[in-house]
């Protein structure tokens, strides 16, 4: 009798853990429902005492307000130059990050310490310590004019993710075997023809990961963005976002819920799909670091 | 690249050797390959960066505001930045409680972080693919987008915390305290995700055997933790708590949108946003630059001690 009771107990225990996992599930998921929900409720549940739990009543009517309603123009200028600044972001580092992390994961040369602390030590500076320097020296530069202004935000955005992005690639790399490009090479390929037939592919969900998170990481930026962009129709989404309240004093809660879904889920579906590997890279530069 | 020095060479591999001594020129030329391939970065690096940088060190020097920020040049006074910062009371205040509100915030995001990646490791495995999903989905919501959420979740006249908490109409963004912890209550909430997920990776290098040893030897949970798990997670939390001491010390966007610009003056600054209210949007760029300087010191004085700390930790132990 005693192993039964023991394995009745072992069975409350369980219960007991996933009581505390559902609890903890809904207070950290609830924020995130609650935006999804809201942008779905008519406005007299939204404005009402009692909040509604679930949106029964579902309407799309926020959306389509958010997107193209008179009060909130540029929508889609925002999202065309955020496309804009973050596939040249993504283009551009992943070229430079992969060239630079191969000659950190395959080759041995002094100065490579120095290059790697110096990757480390930008990802340590307060970014909002950087936007006087950067907006003086970009002035000088003469990009914050409104015609290549976005130009100037893809070079600031490419010097903060390239040190992860490096760091993240060579983690990547260093996890080939040695073996298979030699054993290329052997088979009589070139170190270039090696590096195409063998590496490429073994590295691709690497490359796809980072750039995932480059995409996310240029997407999601707000200081600089705020700091450069004074135009309305050069702005990218966050920085539409954050005039979407404005100055009035009411609120419409359902159009800002709807906006910020519109804007939140491309970045949750890239992320839900790549999770795995991030966090592959993510803890390998953290365990190696 | 002239620093660098001449005898750079490629990892000796086998087969290499016998090229030693000869063919100098396609040595040299193989030497360089790993030079060409960092330069763009290195490139790109450098115009983007380090020239602000130097400049941001120039700048705190000089009297910059609009005029000159138009004329491209600053004239020289030396130390007077420093000193007009160092003399203003709000700086100091707003130091104090920066420091206060990012141990705050650094403790919590850790240590629920944490307790939540132990908690995944304990619930049936359906709960947590459910829970490690949810956490992804909170990892991945923007930062500008998670400010326009609570701020609507805690608005006073229909926000659904007030609602919850039976609170009425109460106002929390009526007192400096409230406001920082509603910007805390964000940050942790949009932090945990990370940690735990980081975390939770790195539980899973603990041994079993190790587990089943200390369950054996009648280990309660504090003591299998502290002496089995620990130890193993201890890189990972060190590299966390830098990180997030980093980020919550820089905290910028969330205070900013959270409690709005037109809210944020002397008596709720955290470092941020006095830095951008003071330097950048009263254009007194020199003193702004000053303090940035100021604030990359007191965050490098901040990791370095901690890291310190951990390592000398881990050389006794």
């Amino acid at each position: 009798m005693r192993s039964a009771a023991s394995g009745r107990r072992r069975r409350a225990r369980q219960t007991g853990w996933n009581l505390v996992g559902i609890a903890v599930f809904v207070v950290m998921v609830f924020p995130v429902y609650w935006m999804v929900t809201t942008a779905l409720k008519p406005d007299d549940e939204i404005n009402s005492a009692s909040p509604t739990w679930f949106p029964l009543d579902a309407t799309f009517s926020h959306f389509r307000e958010a997107i193209a309603g008179s009060d909130h123009p540029y929508f889609w200028n925002a999202v065309v130059n955020s496309l804009i600044v973050v596939g040249i972001t993504v283009a551009l580092s992943m070229v430079l990050a992969f060239l630079a992390a191969i000659a950190l994961a395959k080759y041995r040369f002094s100065g490579a310490k120095m290059f790697v602390a110096l990757m480390i030590a930008i990802q340590m500076l307060p970014q909002v310590g950087l936007v006087i320097p950067l907006y003086v020296v970009l002035r000088n530069y003469g990009l914050t004019s409104n015609s290549v202004v976005l130009f100037g935000l893809i070079l600031t955005y490419l010097t903060f993710v390239l040190p992860f992005a490096v760091w993240t690639l060579r983690g990547f790399l260093l996890g080939i075997p040695k073996e298979l490009e030699e054993a290329a090479m052997v088979d009589g390929s070139s170190r270039l023809g090696a590096f195409f037939r063998i590496l490429l592919p073994l590295v691709a969900p690497g490359l796809v990961a980072t750039s995932v998170f480059v995409f996310v990481t240029a997407w999601n930026e707000y200081i600089f963005a705020n700091v450069l962009l004074l135009d309305q129709s050069k702005q990218t989404v966050t920085v539409w976002l954050s005039y979407f309240t404005g100055t009035s004093r009411h609120t419409d809660w359902g159009a800002l819920m709807a906006a910020s879904t519109v804007i939140a889920v491309p970045v949750i579906l890239f992320f839900l799909l790549v999770q795995r590997k991030m966090r592959f890279g993510l803890t390998a530069g953290a365990v190696k670091g | 690249m002239t620093s660098l020095p001449a005898d750079t060479q490629i990892a000796p591999e086998p087969g290499r050797r016998r090229a030693r001594g000869r063919l100098t020129w396609a040595r040299a030329a193989r030497a360089s390959v790993p030079y060409l391939l960092i330069l763009p970065v290195l490139a790109a690096v450098v115009t983007v960066l380090a020239y602000p940088l130097y400049n941001v060190v120039t700048l705190s020097f000089q009297r910059y505001g609009l005029t000159e920020l138009i004329q491209h040049s600053g004239s020289w006074i030396g130390g007077a930045n420093y000193g007009s910062v160092l003399h203003d009371s709000v700086f100091w205040h707003t130091l104090l409680r920066t420091v206060i509100f990012a141990a705050v915030n650094v403790a919590l995001t850790i240590g629920l972080g944490t307790l939540i990646a132990l908690l995944l490791v304990k619930v049936s495995s359906w709960l947590r693919v459910m829970l490690t999903v949810g956490l992804v989905l909170v990892w991945s919501v923007p930062a500008v987008v998670a400010v326009q959420i609570w701020y609507w979740m805690t608005n006073f006249q229909n926000g659904v915390v007030n609602y919850v908490l039976g609170a009425g109409q109460h106002d929390w963004y009526a007192s400096t305290f409230s406001q920082l912890g509603l910007v805390t209550a964000l940050i942790v909430w949009a932090g945990i995700p990370f940690v735990t997920i980081t975390v939770y990776a790195g539980l899973a290098q603990v041994p079993s055997e190790l587990l089943d040893a200390a369950a054996i030897d009648g280990a309660g949970w504090f003591r299998t933790f502290r002496d089995v798990t620990f130890p193993i997670l201890k890189p990972i939390l060190l590299i966390l708590t830098s990180l997030s001491i980093i980020w919550d010390f820089g905290v910028f966007t969330q205070q900013y949108l959270l409690i709005r610009p037109e809210h944020l003056n002397s008596s709720n600054y955290l470092m941020g946003v006095y830095l951008f209210k003071e330097g950048y949007l009263k254009t007194d760029f020199g003193r702004g630059a000053a303090i940035s300087i100021l604030m990359f010191v007191i965050v490098a004085v901040l990791s370095v001690v901690y890291v310190r700390k951990m390592v000398k930790a881990e050389g006794v132990a």
